[in-house]
């Protein structure tokens, strides 16, 4: 008889990120925040977070300026859509990134 | 302390002893007398029991499903069409591993609709990972609902355990009804390895991949390598239930031989073989034709899955002819039993010729004289019937 | 609703992972996003087969932080059922005990479990996704497609028939609390799934959720696409609270108020282009009939 501990005899997942793997792999565009017109970032307090609330993926901090981690960022444009200052644009993931940005 | 009560209230009186936490039900004949005994040994805080009445089989087992995987004991009952409306269940709690139990007085299966006994719901559903135990008697049931709860915690293996349909779920026995404290020392409480944990959160059951994957603690195992060890642990469980048997027998000095039943085998040259009550009617048959000679004995079945196919192999080697009575068949090819019993047989140098007899089918009475008729016959001839199997008691 | 969540002040714990198997800009992330949020840690999650199953990973990997068990298609509101019976036998009584299914696993094959837990009145939340077709398996048509709407089962002319009403018949069992919500109003849904966890008995949630391949729009149109549904007066926002019925934030804003034309929501996505005019208009008259009771 195979002496398995028994939670391998089970199929029980844990909790852990990137199941899909690097899903910033999937991305075309990638979002760019002009923070001149970033609301919490031109208020300087916490404001808007539209980027946040609406992320399908949990990638966008809550954070003054609001940060996006890239390694799982699918970059559907929900954020550049959603944000009311019109501070995110989707760029070609060809495009080389700007220092700073 | 003895009673005399029907074969569904012994299961349920077993259940009880048993404290299962988390009983799911939904009516069907043969099985509502059980049920409706459980209801009353909840309602009467008897049992203190959570009792679900739900509204389908198929729901009634995804509620032991779930309740056993929150780490309750878990039980619920059916026949027939129920048993079947389960069916994608019941791979699924084998799959999942769960100790839940689960009794099924037998019932024939529809189309044409029949209320009554034969055993072709339970031996359809052999391959779905479960253990199968058989009952032939009152006290049987009682004791292989308590030992069936018990085996499924220790191998986490979900078990059938079956009995005929009316003929012992309807029927009144005399039988001892087991000490609470004793049961309780015999059957330990219910601890998961792993439950459903807010404090320990993982995901049961997911999608799992054709190939092993990594994780933290190494490599975890594939679709295969988990329903593999399901089948070994199933193949493992007849020497624990053996085990358990024994314990059992020591606590309350009932048991010996649990896998199958034999009756005057020792010396005999043929054997009928069987699954559930008949076997005791076959030892009628068995004693006249003793009186008359002839080597007989009857084994019955009882650890139907995981099959004891050890112990059937060195029962029936060296004799001259097994008779496998079955009340239920693989249809378009044999008798379910027959198939497994000659199977098991192929690589004795001595063994038997094997015979099939089908009957009983949707309630057809059984009646000794015909037992008797196709046991001479198989006696008379063993080398001469052959391999195609034989249908008892039709009337056209 | 009292106490209305605001961007401002949802909390920032997050009980998903990152990088999960949802396709890009799916609605089902925004609504278990803030669904599990609202829920917090002590729930416990029941789930068939789905796009969520996806969503919460495969073996042995988990994107959420709280338990779940996967269970068969059909059973989801009878698990739920088993595992608060084992909840009530283990005296654990502060668990959310929460089932979460698609439009296809509540309304068609779970419909019965759902109906039987909901009859018992059994202590759980019921959250419905409705992306109106089996997604998951490849956008075949569900009892919750839309009249009209393009589906792979239903290729050319489109579903023929009317979009199945499941909160009404849950609605219908009269248990405590039914709310309607959106992806596209999170907020909204996180304050329904909160008030969920503050009541007893059965609590439905029926979730309209769009799907960017299943509907065939670009990822980035979910919420904008998700808030014309709302603001056409096609799927409306309600909460019925021991039978009493109203309106709720953005579709009782909408009352008396002129309503986008459905051709605003339709000419978004390409699963409604086999509508022709006449279609519409009926459907604009239907959503017209509707609204006058309103």
């Amino acid at each position: 008889m195979k002496t398995r501990e028994f939670a391998d005899k089970i199929s029980r997942s844990e909790p852990g990120p990137g199941d899909g793997g690097n899903t910033g792999s999937w991305r075309v565009l990638r979002p760019v925040i002009n923070l001149e017109a970033c609301i919490p970032v031109k208020l300087n307090k916490k404001a808007c977070f539209n980027c946040w609330l609406y992320c399908p993926d949990c990638v966008v901090s809550k954070t003054i300026p609001p940060v996006i981690n890239f390694d799982y960022c699918k970059g559907c444009g929900i954020c550049a859509e959603e944000c009311p200052a019109g501070a995110i644009s989707m760029v070609d993931e060809s495009t080389p990134i700007e220092e700073g940005k | 302390m003895h009673i005399i009560e029907s074969g569904n209230a012994a299961a349920a009186t077993g259940v009880k002893l048993a404290r299962a936490q988390v009983i799911a039900a939904y009516p069907i004949t043969p099985q509502t007398p059980l049920t409706e005994k459980l209801s009353e040994f909840v309602e009467s805080k008897e049992l203190d029991a959570e009792y679900i009445l739900v509204e389908s089989e198929h729901s009634a087992m995804a509620v032991c499903i779930a309740a056993s995987t929150a780490g309750t004991r878990a039980f619920t009952a059916t026949s027939a069409n129920g048993l079947l409306y389960m069916s994608e269940q019941l791979h699924w709690a084998a799959g999942a591993r769960l100790p839940i139990v689960m009794c099924v007085p037998n019932r024939g299966i529809g189309a044409p609709w029949t209320v009554w006994n034969d055993q072709q719901d339970t031996i359809s559903q052999r391959d779905v990972g479960w253990i199968q135990i058989y009952a032939n008697d009152h006290q049987q049931i009682i004791d292989s609902v308590i030992k069936a709860f018990r085996l499924a915690q220790t191998v986490s293996i979900p078990v059938m355990v079956c009995y005929d349909g009316y003929l012992l779920s309807h029927t009144y026995m005399p039988f001892d009804q087991p000490d609470q404290s004793k049961v309780d020392s015999f059957l330990p409480a219910f601890v998961p390895a792993h439950f459903l944990d807010p404090e320990n959160p993982g995901n049961f059951n997911a999608i799992t991949l054709p190939d092993v994957r990594p994780n933290s603690d190494g490599i975890a195992p594939g679709y295969i390598e988990i329903r593999s060890n399901l089948h070994e642990d199933l193949r493992a469980a007849l020497d624990t239930y053996i085990d358990i048997d024994k314990e059992f027998e020591k606590e309350f000095g009932r048991g010996g031989n649990p896998l199958v039943e034999e009756y005057e085998c020792d010396d005999a040259d043929f054997v009928a073989v069987c699954i559930g009550s008949l076997s005791y009617q076959l030892r009628d048959v068995i004693d006249i034709m003793r009186n008359d000679g002839v080597k007989i004995g009857v084994m019955g079945v009882q650890m139907y899955r995981p099959f004891p196919d050890k112990v059937i192999v060195d029962a029936l080697s060296g004799k001259k002819c097994a008779i496998v009575f079955e009340k239920a068949l693989s249809y378009g090819n044999q008798g379910a039993l027959y198939g497994d019993i000659k199977s098991a047989l192929y690589n004795s140098d001595k063994r038997p010729f094997v015979h099939n007899y089908l009957l009983g089918l949707g309630g057809r009475e059984i009646k000794t004289q015909q037992l008797l008729d196709a046991l001479t016959e198989s006696c008379t001839s063993p080398e001469t019937i052959g391999d195609t199997p034989r249908w008892i008691g039709l009337k056209l | 609703m009292e106490n209305k969540t605001t961007i401002l002040n949802l909390t920032e714990d997050e009980f998903v992972h990152s990088g999960t198997r949802a396709c890009t800009g799916c609605g089902l992330s925004i609504v278990y996003r803030m669904g599990v949020k609202a829920l917090g840690k002590d729930s416990i999650l029941v789930v068939p087969p789905s796009c969520l199953t996806m969503l919460q990973g495969i073996y042995p990997v988990a994107s959420a932080k709280l338990p779940s068990i996967n269970v068969t298609f059909a059973s989801t509101g009878a698990a739920a059922t088993g595992v608060r019976a084992a909840m009530k036998a283990l005296k654990k009584d502060n668990v959310n005990v929460v089932a979460w299914a698609g439009d296809g696993g509540t309304g068609d094959i779970g419909i019965q479990a759902l109906s039987g837990a909901c009859e018992r009145g059994e202590d759980l939340i019921y959250i419905c996704y409705d992306n109106e077709a089996y997604m998951n398996t490849g956008v075949q048509r569900s009892g919750t497609t839309p009249k009209g709407v393009l589906t792979t089962t239903t290729p050319i002319v489109g579903k023929l028939q009317e979009k199945k009403d499941i909160p009404a018949i849950i609605a219908a069992h009269g248990i405590d609390y039914v709310a309607t919500a959106s992806a596209a109003y999170p907020l909204d849904l996180y304050d329904k799934v909160k008030k969920a966890t503050t009541l007893s008995g059965t609590k439905y949630i029926h979730v309209h959720t769009p799907c960017p391949p299943g509907w065939s729009f670009d990822t980035r149109y979910t919420i904008k696409i998700g808030k014309l549904a709302i603001k056409t007066g096609l799927f409306d926002l309600y909460e019925i609270e021991n039978g009493a019925f109203q309106l709720t934030g953005p579709s009782k804003r909408l009352v008396g108020k002129e309503r986008k034309p459905v051709t605003d929501y339709f000419n978004t996505q390409g699963r409604f282009k086999s509508l022709d005019e006449e279609m519409v208009k009926t459907v604009q008259d239907q959503v017209d009939a509707k609204w006058a009771n309103y």
